[in-house]
């Protein structure tokens, strides 16, 4: 069933569906609306899947490991099958895990992801980003998404996995088969899902060959204790490396353009004070988080007054919970020097995004590079802006007017 | 004046280092670790306040002297 058979959503208190057309064009005001009246929306769409918007209900269950399990995040008509590892490792360790083997398969990434090892990506991300915008200087017009964004953390996960750059194309094919399309039938996903096995198959027999410097290398020589990763832990790490960290960054980095080039004042402000792009930045993944995640409620329970049923979902969303007013004073307002920002965009609890610096690190270049060589840009036509659909937000389609004006 | 990171709480967002880095760096994981003791100079006690207001885990706990 695709999304346009579905019934659209007549109450998001009570039939709630991220896929929605509404939802996917303006988010904001039906979870201002849930907020104020539920405040956990409910729908037995995708079989059952409760819905938190307050900070304070997302940060609970973020934090609560006992209660919601990681074992799949991405809300869908299935349940993890048979096929799937069971818990607490998950297809796609660490972020599908719970405790305690979750320590253990994130400590083992932590440190290629820690601030300094990220630091040694930052020039590659630079010249990535001079070589994709050089050919639209002095020109008028680019898309923000589709000629810039989507190719920068696409370039630097397969430098990272020692991919061939070249097969950014086919990454971003599987990111849509994971992420977007969740509203097919489940044997419709697992066929669609056959190519990323190849593909993956194919680089790691490569790499167990021919051993490279590189992250894909690290994890076939990788040990839990004294014990190999098992074959299906090294797959879904390096699945949920190219999911967790293409499209999110893109999105993170498109709205950022997307905002600026209707805020021109804004624009000239970070020219004349660059020091404040970092403040800007999390102002940026605050307003405009592009994850959501998801867990599993674990057994049938009672939670503030909702009637949870093992295995309903709970769409986790952190950019709700990012434009709670009981948390941020004006949280629709994007105040570019917002000092006090105690936002939840990578998440909370143990599952903290583990590339959060090098996302951070991207958006901070990508938007360097973009205002050191336009001088203004605009939204060539705000209704050509086209966002995603599924638990990763941000524009696909960025159009842009490029101008000196 | 005094800073203290909760370990327990810390999931090494990196707000702290990245905002006071006189008073805070990263581990080889990325959590965030004190440097030294702690102690902050009048100068940076804006930085130390405003790493504990960024903390998305509410993991800084400031000692006033």
């Amino acid at each position: 069933m695709s999304t346009t058979d579905k019934a659209p959503v007549q109450d998001f208190a009570t039939d709630f569906d991220h896929t929605d057309p509404s939802w996917v064009k303006d988010p904001y005001p039906i979870w201002d609306d849930l907020r104020q009246r539920c405040p956990i929306a409910h729908t037995d769409r995708y079989g059952g899947a409760w819905l938190p918007t307050r900070h304070e209900d997302v940060a609970a269950i973020a934090h609560d490991t006992d209660h919601f399990t990681s074992w799949t995040v991405v809300v869908g008509n299935g349940r993890p099958g048979e096929d799937a590892l069971p818990p607490p490792i998950g297809v796609a360790p660490p972020i599908t895990s719970d405790p305690p083997f979750h320590a253990m398969a994130r400590r083992l990434l932590q440190p290629v992801f820690a601030p300094k090892q990220v630091d040694l990506y930052e020039s590659y991300v630079r010249e990535l980003c001079g070589k994709l915008l050089d050919p639209f200087v002095g020109g008028s017009a680019i898309d923000a998404s589709l000629d810039y964004a989507e190719h920068i953390p696409v370039g630097v996960i397969a430098k990272m996995l020692g991919f061939p750059e070249e097969d950014g194309e086919i990454f971003r094919g599987f990111v849509h088969t994971i992420l977007e399309a969740v509203d097919k039938e489940p044997e419709e996903r697992i066929e669609d899902f056959q190519p990323v096995i190849d593909y993956f198959t194919a680089r790691i027999e490569e790499h167990r060959e021919n051993p490279q410097d590189d992250l894909t290398t690290f994890l076939l020589e990788a040990k839990l204790g004294d014990m190999e990763l098992a074959p299906e832990h090294v797959f879904g790490s390096m699945l949920l490396l190219i999911v967790a960290g293409i499209d999110t960054t893109w999105s993170a980095i498109g709205s950022s353009i997307w905002h600026l080039a209707q805020h021109p004042e804004e624009v000239a402000r970070l020219k004349s004070e660059p020091g404040l792009l970092d403040t800007a930045i999390e102002e940026f993944l605050r307003a405009y988080s592009p994850v959501t995640m998801a867990r599993l409620v674990k057994e049938d329970m009672d939670y503030a007054g909702c009637p949870m049923k093992k295995d309903d979902w709970i769409l986790l969303s952190f950019p709700a919970a990012n434009r709670d007013p009981d948390m941020f004073e004006n949280p629709d307002e994007v105040i570019i020097d917002r000092k006090v920002n105690r936002h939840a965009a990578f998440g909370l609890g143990i599952h903290r995004c583990l590339g959060s610096n090098l996302a951070r690190m991207e958006m901070r270049v990508a938007l360097e590079e973009f205002l050191a060589r336009f001088d203004s840009f605009s939204l060539a036509d705000p209704d050509a802006v086209t966002w995603s659909q599924g638990q990763v937000r941000g524009p696909r389609s960025l159009p842009l007017t490029l101008g000196n004006f | 004046m005094k800073v203290i990171i909760d370990s327990e709480k810390c999931q090494g967002h990196g707000r702290c280092f990245s905002l006071a880095p006189a008073l805070f760096d990263s581990d080889d994981l990325g959590q965030g670790v004190v440097i030294g003791d702690g102690d902050v100079s009048p100068d940076q006690a804006e930085n130390a306040r405003l790493a504990q207001e960024n903390c998305p885990e509410y993991a800084i706990e400031i000692e006033e002297s």
